[in-house]
């Protein structure tokens, strides 16, 4: 079966991963801008990942035949530094407007603080006034709560916010529902320790169905599996799960999501 | 949505993972008592301890209940929606 991985940072893993991906039946994948475990000292260090993952990155996972989408965006752990997150900003219109970038992320929260927040509101400004997709990050582990309910607020009192073409990730068993019954889409991330296990995806799928659900494997330079989709699929169909369910969940909503971006241009193999 | 198996074809796929994930987490207590000084009066102690009344309850939920045992409180000062000072 074929799948879309919707969230791995291509940039941090090795053409090994990408064959291996490709090997497993990936079709495409969506690498958000985000934090490469450092903080980058100038503004030229952001340009330059803007271009490795709209020029670079498409090429290396082409030689694989996986079509690779980009997202523009500053994440909260480099936001903290306004000023300088807004000169961060100015360079986003520029790449948001190349054919295989889907919109604004990852963006979102990490320690909540009130310059994170600032950054925040400037991004969805900038998303907003450009009727792009918008895909936000919310805070690992003891913050995750309070993250995902400051970000429904600051969408909630917005009133342009289409929430079909919002997608609110790192979700769990936590804030699963906050997101799905406000009407964006929630995503559930299969990390070893931190996030969900394939196991407890599922769970979260029986419970709450596939309406509006992205699993991705969000794999980056830490301890993450870029296979992780195939883990899922194996997990759904142990507990009995109809492949057309399976397909809905790996290949189908990534597809419906990604498509509201007027410049997605993709013929998906059936 | 969920799937066909009963609770007893569910508790014998699960049973022996539960198991060892039981006796992965009483080995990990172990190790900490075992470690130098004092177990350490470390407010994660008491978290866990909690984590586990939960699973050692009746009520349904528990993933989302110990999820929000380890999540700090929403501070509605906090929010983008509350007025500023
Ligand atoms: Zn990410």
């Amino acid at each position: 079966m074929y799948f879309i991985e919707p969230h791995i940072h291509i940039a941090s893993r090795t053409t090994d991963d990408i064959q291996a991906m490709a090997r497993a039946g990936c079709v495409a994948v969506g690498e958000p801008a985000f934090w490469m475990g450092y903080d980058r000292s100038n503004v030229g260090g952001f340009y330059d990942y803007f271009r490795q993952l709209t020029e670079w990155e498409p090429k290396r996972t082409a030689n694989y035949g996986i079509r690779h989408f980009a997202w523009m965006g500053l994440n909260a752990k480099e936001a903290e530094n306004v000023p300088f997150a807004r000169e961060v900003i100015a360079l986003l219109p520029e790449f948001l407007d190349k054919p295989d970038v889907l919109g604004v992320g990852e963006i979102g929260l990490h320690k909540c603080t009130k310059n994170e927040l600032a950054t925040l509101r400037e991004l969805i400004e900038l998303a907003l006034g450009r009727d792009e997709l918008l895909l936000f990050h919310t805070p690992h582990l003891e913050h995750k709560l309070m993250g995902t309910r400051m970000i429904l607020d600051l969408l909630r009192a917005d009133s342009r916010v289409n929430r079909d073409r919002v997608w609110i990730d790192h979700c769990e068993e936590h804030t699963i529902r906050l997101v799905r019954d406000e009407g964006y889409w929630a995503g559930l991330t299969l990390y070893p320790t931190t996030k969900v296990t394939p196991e407890r995806a599922v769970d979260m799928i029986e419970i709450y169905g596939p309406e509006r659900l992205l699993v991705t494997s969000s794999a980056d330079w830490g301890p993450s599996d870029p296979l992780a989709i195939t883990a899922l699929m194996a997990a759904m169909r142990r507990r009995g799960h109809e492949e057309s369910l399976i397909r809905r969940i790996v290949y189908e909503n990534p597809l419906t999501f990604m498509r509201q971006c007027r410049r997605f241009d993709f013929t998906p193999p059936q | 949505m969920s799937t066909s198996s009963s609770a007893s074809e569910m508790l014998d796929s699960e049973f022996l993972g539960m198991r060892c994930r039981l006796i992965d987490l009483a080995a990990s207590l172990d190790r900490i008592d075992r470690s130098d000084g004092a177990p350490p009066a470390d407010p994660r102690m008491a978290q866990i301890r909690r984590g586990l009344e939960i699973l050692a309850g009746d009520a349904p939920d528990r993933a989302v209940r110990v999820q929000l045992e380890f999540s700090l409180p929403y501070d509605s000062n906090l929010s983008p929606l509350a007025p500023r000072p």
